[in-house]
């Protein structure tokens, strides 16, 4: 059966598996460079005194085309095994009658099933796993600039969380293609359920691994994020989780030692000459910092601010500070670790769906 | 005795239509078995069952005396080959082979292979641009090659063409003589099947209408000419089946236990097919009967 199995499945895993050495011998071709680029400019800016984290380092804006592509294949390549490897499994055998065949030889429906599930599942995590895998080598320089391992896109992209998202997309596609039957509209439920579940465990669950940490940021030294809006009932200011190095900030609170935020006899005290409509939003030092990409850099907002602004900041941030809750980057192995079996246990109940589904469903 | 087939009050629903209902039926062993009626009748159903591909709405089904795909000994003991021969469309023969042997305990490959280099099937092509008829000798192939204790055939030659046709059956019945192999072979004509069976299912409407061995049918059932007179005054062992009158003349066929005495009548041999349309008459009969009585009550 397994031998049957891998027949079967041979054509698809020999273009899986081209498509991976192709891409491995970009990026070997590649990497070097790059993380020669990285040490030459780390290298001068040492010796220039220049601190790392203000060092101008070209190796974030080199390959910018292929930094593009190895983050979206990590992206799209379990969504691809889902729907390509995933939904045809059983669906085609179903369509074409070719499941009458197999079942009557002297292999019972279980084994049948629980081959094909293990041999092409076990190939698709290992598909995400490498090409994961190999993207966070060759993306390292990138990385140790950027220091954003925690921000969604590419929390997702790096490390070996993308196995347990393609083992995740095969088993939805193949279950899909047992219910439905048909491969096209098995393909669709695929590309759907795959995305919704993406997002909801990386905007739902993942930020509830474990318990988030807590700090106080100062509001003086401009790192605390701040929003201050004014109104015509009055000016109104607000905490936003600040950019922390690697880290991932989740919320942030403007309050003074005894834990309040302002008030509004405070604001009006504070921030007079604030008209309606005026705002601000961003970091306190008025710099603002955005990820684009992938790629973190300083867009400077005007380096004034209108006078009201600054001194409504300034005001606000001599009685108050920012608390922050965040997941410090020291566990980002860990929420991979439990993000990976998450979706193992997910396609896990998947799969044995599908050995009920064959056993009582399907006669 | 043991049955090839044992099935006792054997039903199945698809919804809540029964596409097979109340089927009581044991098939001795020793016999190519002819499986016949109209399309939709419920043979492909019946068949599913028997091989395990389908489980039972209500009643039982027995093969070889076990549960159908019981188990791998059991799935191995019968070979199938499923309505429109399906074949992987992108494996050669030579990968169905493979398929055969990976895929069962008991592999005559030696035999496979020499069937196939008879047939001229070529070994490298894909199934899925081998004619119909090469496609259902591959199929047949691989069910023969397990070298089962009963085979069994759903509608093997109603995508072929004549000559396919015949030669499908031929080969066949030369590994059915050679072997002794139980057979069950389903079709909607009766032409296909009055060659090579001897014993008869038929089925019309979901439900069995006839079973027996061909030569004890065609002995027990006449076509009985005479002038017209009224069925029901027929002695007692003498079933009409068919009838068919005009002002002066009734012609019946009828199921008779004895030999027919009343001189009235002209007693004519039925030929396979004759039978088998008569019990599909019978049976379409029988339905709209049933249909008045729901109706009534």
């Amino acid at each position: 059966m397994i031998a049957f199995s891998w027949r079967q499945f041979r054509t698809q895993a020999v273009i899986g598996l081209a498509g991976l050495v192709a891409l491995a011998a970009v990026l070997l071709a590649t990497g070097p460079n790059l993380v020669h680029i990285y040490d030459t400019a780390v290298a001068q800016c040492r010796s220039t005194g220049v601190r790392a984290g203000n060092c101008n380092n070209p190796a974030s804006g080199t390959y910018p085309f292929l930094q593009t592509l190895a983050l979206d294949l990590v992206l799209v390549v379990p969504l691809l095994v889902g729907m390509f490897w995933g939904a045809p499994l059983i669906a085609r055998e179903l369509e074409t009658g070719t499941f009458r065949l197999a079942w009557t030889q002297s292999v019972t429906r279980r084994r049948w099933l629980a081959v094909k599930l293990g041999l092409v599942g076990l190939a698709s995590a290992a598909v995400g796993g490498l090409l994961s895998l190999m993207v966070t080598w060759w993306f390292s320089p990138i990385d140790s600039i950027n220091q954003n391992r925690f921000d969604p896109a590419a929390f997702g992209t790096h490390g070996f969380v993308a196995a347990g998202y393609a083992l995740f997309a095969f088993a939805l596609g193949a279950t899909a293609g047992l219910l439905i039957r048909r491969t096209i509209p098995a393909m669709v439920v695929t590309l759907v359920g795959f995305i919704a579940t993406r997002v909801l465990v990386t905007f739902g669950i993942r930020p509830h691994f474990m318990a988030p940490d807590t700090m106080t940021v100062s509001l003086q030294g401009g790192q605390g994020g701040l929003n201050i809006t004014s109104t015509s009932a009055g000016v109104q200011v607000a905490g936003s989780p600040p950019t922390l190095p690697n880290a991932w900030a989740l919320t942030g609170t403007i309050e003074n030692n005894a834990g309040q935020g302002p008030s509004a006899a405070f604001l009006r005290h504070a921030c007079p000459g604030l008209t309606n409509g005026a705002g601000f939003s961003g970091p306190a030092s008025g710099v603002e910092q955005s990820v684009r990409g992938g790629t973190r850099e300083a867009v400077p907002v005007p380096s004034r601010l209108p006078d009201p602004i600054q001194q409504c900041i300034t005001g606000v941030a001599s009685k108050y500070h920012e608390v922050v809750t965040y997941q410090p980057g020291s566990r980002f192995w860990a929420f991979q670790t439990y993000e990976t079996l998450l979706f193992v246990a997910l396609s896990i109940g998947l799969a044995g769906l599908c050995v009920w589904w064959v056993r009582h469903r399907l006669s | 005795m043991s049955w090839v087939i044992d099935a006792q009050g054997l039903g199945k629903r698809y919804g809540k239509r029964w596409a097979l209902n109340d089927c009581d039926l044991q098939i001795p062993s020793g016999h190519v078995v002819g499986l016949v009626g109209p399309n939709g009748a419920g043979k492909s159903t019946f068949l599913q069952l028997a091989v395990g591909l389908l489980a039972p709405s209500a009643g039982t089904i027995a093969v070889l005396g076990r549960g159908p795909a019981a188990d791998v000994e059991q799935l191995a003991r019968v070979g199938y080959v499923a309505q429109d021969t399906p074949t992987y469309a992108r494996l050669s023969v030579e990968d169905h082979l493979r398929f055969g042997s990976q895929l069962n305990p008991i592999w005559d490959d030696a035999f496979a292979r020499r069937r196939i280099k008879d047939l001229d099937l070529p070994v490298r092509q894909k199934a899925g641009s081998l004619s119909g008829g090469q496609r259902a000798q591959l199929a047949l192939t691989v069910a023969l090659a397990k070298r089962p204790e009963l085979l069994i055939l759903d509608e093997p030659v109603a995508s072929l063409d004549p000559l396919a046709r015949r030669e499908f059956l031929q080969v066949l019945m030369e590994y059915v003589a050679d072997e002794g192999v139980n057979v069950v072979l389903s079709s909607h004509l009766v032409a296909d099947l009055e060659r090579v069976c001897d014993y008869l299912v038929v089925l019309v409407d979901s439900r069995l209408q006839l079973a027996g061995e061909v030569d004890d049918l065609l002995g027990s059932h006449h076509r009985l000419v005479g002038p017209r007179r009224d069925p029901d005054s027929l002695p007692p062992g003498q079933e009409v089946i068919e009838e068919r009158h005009t002002e002066r003349q009734s012609t019946l066929v009828a199921r008779c236990d004895g030999p027919v005495l009343d001189p009235a009548w002209t007693v004519e041999d039925l030929s396979l097919e004759d039978l088998v349309l008569a019990y599909m008459g019978h049976g379409a009969e029988a339905r709209r009967a049933r249909q008045n009585l729901e109706v009534v009550s």
